[in-house]
């Protein structure tokens, strides 16, 4: 990957400098085996939890965070392909988050493909979100590439449709990430049945980049970072020689690689969440390849969070550009010389920095 | 006559020591009541902890901090950078409260202060005791 990419130029001016210093490397490059034009970049936002106090009042700091993406999204020259959002783009699932989430991603010059987070979907079971933006789940050919989205946050039936009075508390109890009372997220039968389908058309050599909400592997269940039928979903994906999975979530960088299947994770425009190895009451399984992002400032409002853009380049590559606001940029890549994602500069222990240590 | 006079020994007795159990003996009873009266403030703690009240903008801490995570109590009283000096665990509950949450402090014998301070450290209960430590 390191050879194969070009930094792309992210301002249209020279007038806009005092802006390059606040913008964000974000922006992920993926190019895949079949031919180097096939280069392309996508970029994302994802987590933005706008949400609804009352009447048109919204948390300041959560619309500051999705506004600010937006905007620097829309500097990147040249512009992705499209923008991926990756779920969580309301807090409470409410149609006023909805709407405003809407208005404030319609400023976006580039195409968006959603996706589904649990916040998005628990109060209405995802029916005004669907009817804004479109299927749950689906998929589409882009420059060689197949891509995959799924709804990953589904979850038990009786847990869906029994056990909560009403839809305002079902939403409730899923919005709290360390409910004692949650449930495990899930694809369920009917989606992986549809997946298997859909994959029968595709030939086991092209290059395959699927986008869920949470983690299609097992990380933290406590907090959901988690799908529960992940093993029979990455039994799917297996066949294909390059898989590449993106997911939102867990706020924060998080990489990993089953077999050949590869993870990343979006960062949030709103919050950064901490990582499961600072609950020390349960054990988790972070994968050991991650470097952790640094810890973040509260002085600071947006430290820790931020946006980012994918190159897709080269056989089963990608550079994953994170911007991270009010903090160095990092970039984590994948080739296929590589046996597992890794961070640029951080990925060997003796090249760490303090703020990494999490505890 | 004499049985009446050792009565009246220990009745003396017992008048100066005020209570009638010597105070190095408590009961099970006793322990069992101290400690619902502590797992109760914990349980009010992680109420508040989980509540969009205790602030202005209806944020609540655990949108940031699951089962607290990431609050160190074991690490306090330490060096806050951002505040420039040696602080108490309190001050970072009140600084969270005021400036994520956009709420006002609480006083330091606030109840809900108390049961914020029993429930973080709850969470965090087993881990060695690291004072000062960033
Ligand atoms: C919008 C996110 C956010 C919210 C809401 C929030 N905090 Fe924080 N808080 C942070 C971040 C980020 C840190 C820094 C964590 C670190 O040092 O790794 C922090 C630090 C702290 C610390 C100090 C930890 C340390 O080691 O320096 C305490 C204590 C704390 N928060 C308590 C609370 C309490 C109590 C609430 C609710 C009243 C709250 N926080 C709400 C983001 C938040
Ligand atoms: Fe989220
Ligand atoms: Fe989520």
């Amino acid at each position: 990957m390191r050879n194969g990419i070009d930094r792309r130029t992210f301002l249209k001016g020279a007038g806009l400098l005092g802006a390059a210093a606040a913008l964000p490397m974000g922006l992920v490059e993926i190019v895949w085996g079949k031919a180097p034009d096939q280069k392309f970049t996508f970029a994302y936002i994802s987590d933005a939890h706008l949400t609804h106090i009352k009447g048109t009042e919204f948390v300041q700091n959560f619309d500051k965070g999705l506004r600010k993406a937006v905007f620097e999204v829309n500097f990147l020259d040249p512009q992705p392909d499209f923008v991926v959002f990756g779920g969580d783009l309301a807090q409470l699932g409410k149609k006023e988050e909805i709407d405003h989430g809407r208005e404030i991603m319609k400023e976006l010059t580039t195409p968006v493909k959603w996706v589904m987070g649990e916040h998005d979907y628990y109060l209405d079971l995802g029916e005004y979100w669907r009817k804004n933006f479109g299927p749950d789940h689906y998929s589409f050919d882009h420059k060689g590439v197949h891509f995959v989205v799924l709804n990953s946050i589904l979850t038990d039936d009786y847990w869906t449709h029994e056990k909560w009075p009403t839809a305002e508390e079902r939403m409730h109890q899923m919005a709290r990430l360390d409910n004692p009372h949650g449930s495990p997220f899930m694809v369920k039968d009917a989606q992986r049945a549809w997946l298997k389908n859909d994959l029968a058309k595709i030939s086991k050599d092209t290059p395959l980049v699927v986008l869920s909400h949470s983690p299609l592997y097992k990380v933290f269940k406590p907090w959901n970072f988690w799908t529960d039928d992940a093993e029979k979903v990455q039994a799917l994906l297996k066949p294909f020689r390059q898989v590449t999975v993106f997911h939102g979530h867990v706020h924060q960088v998080l990489y990993n690689q089953i077999g050949h299947i590869s993870f990343n994770a979006f960062m949030s425009t709103a919050w950064p969440w901490p990582y499961p190895v600072s609950y020390s009451q349960k054990p988790n399984k972070i994968p050991d390849i991650t470097v952790f992002m640094n810890r973040a400032d509260p002085f600071k409002e947006r430290d820790g969070t931020g946006w980012g853009h994918i190159d897709i380049a080269g056989r089963n590559g990608f550079a994953h550009h994170y911007g991270l606001w009010e903090n160095t940029p990092r970039t984590v890549e994948k080739d296929a010389r590589m046996a597992h994602p890794s961070d640029t500069k951080y990925q060997d222990p003796k090249d760490r920095i303090p703020p990494q240590t999490r505890y | 006559m004499r049985n009446v006079f050792i009565g009246a020994l220990v009745v003396a007795l017992l008048a100066c020591w005020q209570t009638p159990v010597r105070s190095d003996e408590y009961t099970r009873e006793d322990l069992k009541k101290w400690d619902d009266a502590y797992r109760y403030m914990v349980k009010e703690g992680e109420k508040w902890f989980h509540s969009g009240a205790l602030g202005g903008n209806s944020v609540s801490c655990d949108m940031c901090h699951p089962n607290a995570s990431d609050t160190h109590p074991e690490t306090y009283p330490k060096f806050q950078k951002q505040l420039g000096k040696v602080v108490g665990l309190r001050d970072m509950i009140n600084w969270c409260i005021q400036n994520p949450e956009q709420g006002k402090v609480l006083a330091a014998d606030d109840p809900k202060m108390i049961a914020l301070e029993a429930y973080i450290t709850w969470e965090r209960r087993g881990v060695k005791l690291a004072p000062g430590k960033h």
